[in-house]
Formats: C-alpha cells, structure tokens, sequence
C-alpha cells in the first residue's frame, strides 16, 4: 500500500511541477488569472442566486417567482448584448464617451490577447469580469418596480438600458473615457454600478407608479429569511466584487477585502442599533439592510482606503441610509419597492464622495505610482473629482433611464394591469404558484 | 349529539388534547386559523413602513361528542386552554343533526 501511495505522489508531482500555462514570455500570470477567475464567479453569485434571494425574500408570496425571475432575466439578456458588443464599446478604444466595435461577438480576442486595462490576465477573463458587473446592476434595478413590471418589460429594458446608460457609464469610469480622465476614483462601482443602479430605480419607480394599496395594505415581505439568505450570498460575494476590482491577487485586493468585509459589520451594527433605539426593536431586515449599505458603499472607496476608514464608511452608511430608506422615503412617498436608492443610490453617492475624503496614498501606491491621496492628506482636487463623477454620473443616469423607459412604454407598456397586480406576477406572468 | 368548536392560542392544543384524551374522547380536528376579539392585532415594522395585522393566529378544535358529555368536554376545554390573559378564546356548542364515519357507514352515537 504505502509503496503504491509513494508512486501515487510521485506522478501526481509530475504532473504538477513544470508545467507553464502560458507561452514563455506572455504577461498573463497565473495567480492573478486563478484570482480572477474565482472573482468573476463570486460575483455571480452575488446576483445568482444572491440577489434573487434577497429580492425575493423582501416581496409578498404572489411575487417571489417573478422576483426571482428577474434576476434571471436580467443576467441572460445582459450578458449576450455583453458578449455581442457591449464589452467592445464599454472596454476597447480611448474615445472620450464611447469605445470602439473592435471586439464585437469578442471574435478579435484570442488566447494570449491582454487588455491595456487588465495587463496580467487574459482579456477574455477580464471581458468575462466586467459582464458580471453589467448584469448585477440591471439586476438591481428591478427591485424599485417590483410588484409591478412586465417581465417583457423588465428584458427589454435591461437591454436598451445596458447601451444608453450602463456601457458609457463604465466607459467614462473604467475604460478611460472623460471621468476617468478628469481624475474620478472608483474602485469597483460607487457611480458604475450603484448610483446607476439607485437612480434608475427612483427614476422608473416615479415613472411607474406606485403599489396598489401603497401605504394602506399590508405590503410586508412574505419569507425573510430569504432575504437572509440572499444578503449573506452577496455579502461574501462583494470579495469578489470589491477584491477582484484589483484586477489582481496582490496586497491591494486584500486591502479592498478587509475594508470592504469591516465596512458590511459596521453598516449592519449601525443601521440596527438606530432602528433598536428608535422602534424598539433590532429588525432582522434592519440588519441585512445595513450590511448591504456598508457593502454599497464602501465599493468606490475599497482599494484606497485603510481598514479603519472602511470601518468609519460603514458606519456613515448605516445612518445616512437608513433615514434615506425610512424617514426620507416615507416624507417623499414615492415607491421604491426594495429601496434600491435608500440603499445603492444613496450608498453610491456617500462613498464615492466619501472615497475622496479618505483616500490614502500608500493604499494604492505600487513601484513609481505614488498613489491616490484624498482629501485628509490635503487633496481637496481629488474631491472635486469625485463631486463632478457622481453629478455626471447621476444626470446621465436620469436622462437615459427616462429614455430607455420612454422607449420600452411604447414597445410593450411597462405596468401589469391592476387585476394582474391584485392577482400576483407569479401567475399572471408567469403562470406558476409557490402553492400552499 | 354537540359539536364542540373551539378557538384558543395555539401553544394551548397540546394541553388540550392531553386532557381530553383522559377522558376518553379520542378524536378532534385542529385548523390553523387567524382572527381578532379583544386581543385586536399588533405592529409590524420593515424600513419604516408600518403594518397594523389585526389579526391574531388562533387554532380551531373541533369535537363531535355525545350530548350528555358536552358540558363535561367544554369544561376540560376552559380548564386546560386557559392563561388568564386576553386572547385566550372562544368555545361554540352546536346541535349536530347526523355524524357518518366514512369507512363502515355507521351513524350517529356509533360513529363517534
């Protein structure tokens, strides 16, 4: 036996030892690529099945289904438009507001092709990263019109919306557009992914109405500990999200992990303690939502910030959004089903802000790069930058939201009708029951 | 022949049953059900948003008994459900015209 376990070994020793996975002389590492690669699918998870989850938890048993179907939905549409020519317009090319159809169908990117913007992994790993951004934050929007919006709807608008608002939006910030050139820091999605996310949620939220029976009927979520469930999924999830925005598995990404990881417990312990001493009670909804505030918010900061300021930017979120998502919304009365501004939209625009206060240079730094420093180190241009990002990234998000929802009311309308409502999405759309 | 239909908190069944398996009454049907007396409702809070829930959830007893022992089994009833606070419930006595036990066709006080 122990003679056939020793040749065991041996082989097995073979086999690992000198293999090269790349061709000598390629800039492709490998520990960024595996790195990468475990990112990409974390955030993933984080839609599939972590925000269907959360979202569907949150909702009344007549759409939970449909809930999670949107999830779904939004992943599959968006992530073939992002193959087709999203990536390419978004990620190739220095035009200032759009990139270039060089990579459309991806059909230009080979084995050892490497992206300027990604220089040790493949470029297709790095095209595959940034579509699992693309679809969590259509995801995401559907929370604001849950209850009420045609599945058809909810597709068509992922796809027109991903082109007018997500692909320059992540041009302008990552793919070296204009923001990006006017100095704009933000790590993995304050203005990309949540202010998008948030302000097309208030935006169609306004433009589709509210609830039947808002502020009168019983609206309470049916299952929460789905929710639970879900918000656990995104949270471990967000070390891919905030970790992987390093484009790599060096220090920087555990600097954005452990802020990122600090910034969700504060959230979580601040938006509770507020809501104990205010209603009298620790919600568990309470709870999740303010690790999800933390999490939010911390995203544009993570990377440039030391583990005690991701602490504090936890902590700034857990108050600043939980009044957006309680006494704020209520004065407002608009119906953002699962506070998807509350949360990411406000979340988006504090951190973001907040990611040039904090900011510190020997985060970021690496070899002659000295680093982002922000405003406590005496940068006051680096918070100008950060103000113009998100007032850029928050009207264009208005104005192409509204569009693409223009758009899609007169190709399919965008509200069920109010005997549907009554009857729940579930089988009004889709046909199916959680029975019982 | 009674039936007996009684709504009491939910944790009480147990005790219930026990009591009246004593006494030799071996059978009842218990439903989940929701509903409001005195108790009224509570509060339910989710992100501000807050929800009155009028009503309570109770459970349902019901039990087809002689007519002779129907006041023997309401008072097992008040006796072994009872807490003393509000909400503990509401017992119902009905006449029951026929009682068929499906499997042998017999009726009435055979059935039981």
């Amino acid at each position: 036996m122990t003679f056939k376990f020793a040749r065991g070994g041996l082989l097995a020793l073979a086999l690992l030892a000198p293999a090269p996975a790349f061709a000598a002389g390629s800039p492709i590492d490998a520990a960024d690529t595996g790195f990468m690669i475990a990112s990409t699918a974390l955030v993933l998870l984080m839609t599939l099945p972590g925000l269907a989850l959360f979202y569907a938890g949150m909702v009344r048993r007549k759409n939970i289904l449909a809930t999670m179907a949107q999830s779904f939905g939004a992943t599959a549409v968006v992530s073939l438009l992002w193959f087709a020519f999203g990536y390419s317009l978004a990620f190739r090319g220095d035009g200032a507001a759009i990139g270039d159809l060089s990579a459309t169908f991806l059909s230009s990117i080979g084995v050892e092709t490497v992206s300027p913007l990604a220089k040790t992994i493949p470029e297709m790993l790095f095209m595959a990263y940034q579509m699992t951004f693309a679809v969590i934050t259509a995801a995401l929007v559907g929370g604001a019109v849950a209850d009420r919006l045609k599945f058809s709807s909810f597709l068509l608008f992922c796809g027109i919306w991903l082109f007018v608002v997500y692909i320059p939006s992540a041009h302008w910030v990552w793919g070296g557009g204009f923001l990006q050139r006017w100095g704009l820091i933000d790590f993995a999605g304050g203005t990309v992914v949540h202010i998008n996310a948030g302000v097309a949620g208030l935006v169609a939220a306004l433009m589709l109405g509210n609830r039947q029976g808002f502020g009168r009927e019983n609206l309470a979520p049916a299952d929460l500990s789905l929710a639970v469930i879900g918000c656990g999924l995104l949270w471990v999830g967000w070390f891919g999200f905030n970790g992987g925005s390093a484009l790599g598995s060096g220090s920087r990404a555990v600097y954005a992990i452990v802020a990122t990881h600090l910034s969700a417990c504060s959230g979580a312990l601040v938006w509770c303690l507020l809501e104990w001493k205010s209603r009298g009670k620790p919600s568990v909804l309470g709870i999740i939502s303010g690790a999800v505030a933390g999490l939010g918010t911390i995203t544009p900061a993570s990377g440039y910030v030391l583990p005690w300021q991701g602490a504090l930017i936890g902590a700034v979120a857990g108050v600043v959004c939980f009044y957006a998502s309680t006494s704020l919304k209520q004065r407002l009365g608009y119906d953002d089903s699962l506070d998807v501004f509350g949360v990411h939209g406000v979340g988006g625009i504090l951190g973001t802000l907040l990611a040039g206060v904090f900011a510190t240079a020997a985060v970021s730094a690496s070899g002659s790069d000295p680093g982002i420093s922000g405003l406590l180190q005496g940068n006051f241009g680096q918070f100008v930058a950060q103000v113009e990002g998100v007032a850029v990234t928050i009207v264009w998000c208005v104005i192409g939201t509204w569009i693409s929802l223009r758009i899609v009311a007169v190709a399919t309308g965008l509200r069920v009708s109010p005997d549907q409502e009554r009857e729940g999405l579930d089988l009004a759309l889709h046909g199916e029951s959680m029975g019982g | 022949m009674k039936l007996v239909t009684a709504v009491i908190k939910p944790f009480k069944v147990e005790d219930v049953r026990e009591a009246l398996e004593k006494i030799g009454v071996h059978g009842m049907t218990v439903t989940d059900v929701k509903g409001y007396g005195r108790q009224k409702g509570h509060t339910e809070i989710y992100r501000g948003a807050e929800y009155v829930v009028n009503f309570q959830p109770k459970s349902r007893i019901e039990i087809a008994v002689a007519e002779d022992r129907a006041d023997e089994v309401v008072e097992l009833i008040v006796q072994s459900a009872r807490t003393g606070k509000i909400g503990d419930g509401k017992i119902f006595v009905t006449p029951v015209e026929r009682i068929v036990r499906v499997r042998t066709g017999e009726t009435d006080r055979d059935a039981l």
